[in-house]
């Protein structure tokens, strides 16, 4: 038998891998290496960079300090947490439930698979403009359908405490069709057995969805709601076109205060930090789902 | 092998998968990059030109300015070139590149350019990013240049303005102002007299209380509540939001809070005035295009979209003051960038768009804004184009102009301000309390030098 080279294998894996590597490094790891560089600095975003002039200063972790040390960071992240907080029990809830209906096979079914699932290829511009619009409380569609059941609506968008959940609304309508999917794939890999069992042993349909749906979804669940939390931290689109961080900065969120330091008040290294600080919130969080994975997924087999 | 007909139709789904996702991508590409852009001479033309700049001192060969604007986006885009044809006619071995960038990409962009080193030779900033950039030295200082320019043609408040610490680093390349703007329509139907010059506050809030009177959709006048309209107001009434060699703010003296309150009173109390949520989005040139808002404060850039859409009588006025009048004076600035190799050709387009009576006429003829030029000639023309009737109002302002406060962290000033105004415009706080506040948050966040 010809001796296989250890050296052989190594050199045409890095061979295929190298394409795939470059675009990574170059586009990735260099920028996230600079971006931490200069949340050590006062750069201001403007003056092309020269070390050797001074440009920009280092400050160590001074950035750092004035973010946690400040109210706004801890008033941003509260907001961050509101939406949080409602985004994603709505969103599993409405993704499960979509799922469900989707799953069986009745005529058409595929045509609504389609139309759930529109809302997530549309730009965000497009539906943020659609929302501010169906969303006003004067003129608009939802308060329109609260009136005929005799509820007032609320000021929506122009209502500090109305405001976030308004963006949730646009969130949860946007996001619904692309987990709902994911749900999907997992409800059809529920061997159709379980559901015997459970019939034959006299369970009623809640009872069903309760003991044999939900356990057997949950590795679904829990990559849904890594994913949702990644998101939500990362929340901007809908915040910039709907209420530009308004009504008096109820809407202002982390992604938000970052693009602004960074792009209309000058200071760039400040927003850098601020990402930074950002990252570590999301990697404790997803380090912390993942260490209770063991206690609530139910891993099939 | 011979593909079966399984594989074929595997390789033409990877094919369709792959044109969309290129399509995708280059689409994604063009519509962030050059949102609205358009750019004369192509890229081969910017290779071969670059090579010529080398030679920059030899005046024989031909020198390429690059220059990116913003106001020309829109329906102006002809004018300036005709402005730039007229200027290579007169200069055959300068040749200008122009770049329009959509207003609300544009300063992103140019942030990011300017850092990178990839500045265009010269561009424009609105005034409040002129002091920003100016101060952090990455604009070219004019002074020297300044040398056989009569400066007289230019109007002298519009030059001043692009001055920092005694240094000259750009020119105007047009002034636009605010007015009083009402509909005489709805004026007759509520038998109120037209304003005039002499019209004060109160003469302003009774007219709009009868014309709110008519009808539970017609509003009598719309002036927003915010930092670009409140530092002119304050004026109005013998206040200012900062002292004056800029070192303190003033924000929350009584004269401040008096009008603060006066136009939160606007909308919470006689309601002449819509909220929010009664305007439901609805822009405020809409509103008054609408024929439903009698009175509407709002800048000389409106004439050709009212011109051309409202079928209603309207006119201006120059804006009522309480015990002095105060009005608006916006400029748009040409700056070159402190890097440029061709600084001396720039300079000569800057001046032409800027001081020349060529780029004055035109600009007149289009109606694309005022340039900021003492040609009697040119400015009668402008005066002559009608409705509104009354543009003497738009230079009778001139006299009674105030600048914005400006420093170095302009944006989070104004976002500062700007957010307590509108606490006290939805009625969350009192119009003292949220003076006393944004005075509190400047002092903590703003360094002012």
């Amino acid at each position: 038998m010809p001796r296989v080279s250890k050296h052989n294998g190594w050199f045409a894996a890095i061979g295929f891998l190298l394409p795939c590597l470059t675009g990574l490094i170059l586009f990735n790891l260099i920028p996230v290496a600079g971006a931490f560089t200069l949340s050590f600095t006062d750069w201001d975003g403007l003056k092309p960079i020269a070390p050797k002039d001074g440009v920009p200063a280092f400050v160590g972790l001074d950035n750092y300090a004035s973010i946690l040390g400040g109210d706004e960071f801890w008033r941003v992240l509260r907001n961050t947490a509101v939406y949080i907080v409602l985004y994603i029990p709505l969103i599993l809830i409405a993704s499960i439930a979509a799922a469900m209906l989707l799953h069986r096979p009745y005529r058409g079914v595929s045509v609504y698979r389609v139309l759930f699932y529109i809302p997530v290829l549309t730009s965000w511009v497009a539906g943020a403009l659609i929302f501010k619009s169906i969303l006003s409380p004067e003129y608009g569609g939802v308060n329109d359908l609260l009136n005929q059941f005799g509820i007032r609506g609320p000021g929506w968008l122009y209502d500090p405490n109305w405001a976030m959940p308004g963006i949730v609304l646009a969130s949860i309508w946007k996001d619904m069709g692309f987990f709902a999917l994911i749900f999907l794939g997992g409800l059809q890999g529920i061997d159709s057995s379980y559901y015997e069992a459970a019939k034959i042993d006299g369970a009623g349909p809640w009872r069903r969805f309760r003991h044999v749906t939900l356990p057997l979804l949950s590795p679904i669940t829990f990559f849904v709601t890594v994913i949702c939390l990644i998101f939500s931290f990362q929340l901007f689109p809908q915040v910039m076109i709907m209420t530009d961080g308004g009504p008096h900065g109820a809407t202002q969120v982390m992604v938000e205060r970052i693009y602004r330091y960074a792009f209309s008040y000058f200071k760039m290294g400040y927003a850098s930090a601020f990402s930074f600080i950002l990252f570590a919130i999301i990697f404790l969080f997803t380090w912390l789902q993942l260490k209770l994975q063991k206690k609530w997924v139910h891993y099939d087999a | 092998m011979k593909w079966n007909g399984r594989q074929w139709k595997l390789l033409a789904l990877c094919m369709l998968v792959m044109a969309v996702l290129l399509a995708g991508c280059s689409g994604g590409g063009k519509s962030s990059g050059n949102s609205g852009g358009s750019s004369s001479g192509g890229d081969s033309g910017t290779a071969r030109n670059n090579e010529d700049t080398g030679g920059s001192g030899d005046k024989a060969e031909t020198v390429t300015v690059k220059f990116t604007n913003f106001s020309a986006s829109g329906d102006n885009e002809k004018y300036l070139q005709q402005m730039k044809e007229e200027f290579e006619k007169q200069h055959p071995n300068i040749k200008v590149e122009i770049e329009t960038l959509a207003y609300d990409d544009y300063f992103t962009q140019m942030q990011t350019r300017v850092a990178s080193g990839t500045a265009p030779d010269a561009y424009e900033l609105n005034y409040e990013n002129f002091v920003s950039y100016a101060k952090k030295g990455v604009l070219l200082d004019l002074t020297p240049m300044f040398a056989g320019f009569d400066t007289s043609v230019l109007n002298k408040n519009a030059l001043e303005a692009f001055s920092t610490d005694g240094k000259q680093y750009g020119l105007p390349a047009s002034f636009s102002n605010v007015v009083l703007f009402y509909n005489k329509d709805l004026f007759d139907q509520a038998n109120v007299s037209y304003p005039t010059s002499d019209w004060t506050w109160a003469d302003a809030e009774q007219a709009a209380e009868k014309i709110r009177s008519l009808g539970d959709n017609i509003f009598g006048i719309y002036q927003p509540i915010q930092f670009w309209e409140f530092y002119k107001k304050v004026q109005q009434n013998g206040g200012s939001l900062m002292n004056a060699d800029m070192t303190q703010f003033t924000v929350d003296t009584p004269q401040n809070v008096e009008t603060l309150q006066h136009m939160v009173d606007r909308v919470l109390k006689t309601n002449v005035m819509p909220t929010e949520a009664q305007m439901a989005g609805m822009g405020d040139w809409d509103l008054f295009k609408s024929g439903r808002l009698g009175m509407l404060v709002t800048g000389i850039w409106a004439f050709p979209d009212f011109t051309q859409n409202i079928t209603f009588d309207w006119d201006i006025e120059v804006e009522p003051g309480n015990t002095a009048k105060a009005t608006h004076f916006f400029s748009n600035g040409l700056v070159i960038n402190k890097d440029s190799k061709v600084a001396t050709a720039a300079f000569e387009w800057l001046k032409f768009m800027s001081a020349s009576r060529e780029a004055a006429q035109i600009r007149v003829d289009a109606g694309w804004e005022l340039p900021a030029v003492n040609y009697q000639d040119v400015l009668d023309k402008y005066l002559q184009v009608t409705p509104p009737n009354n543009k003497k109002a738009v230079f009778d302002s001139l006299n009674y102009l105030v600048t914005p406060p400006v420093v170095e962290q302009n944006a989070e000033m104004t976002d500062i301000i700007g957010l307590h105004l509108q606490a006290a415009r939805d009625g969350v706080k009192s119009p003292a309390d949220a003076l006393r506040d944004a005075q509190k948050e400047l002092e903590q966040r703003i360094k002012l030098q």
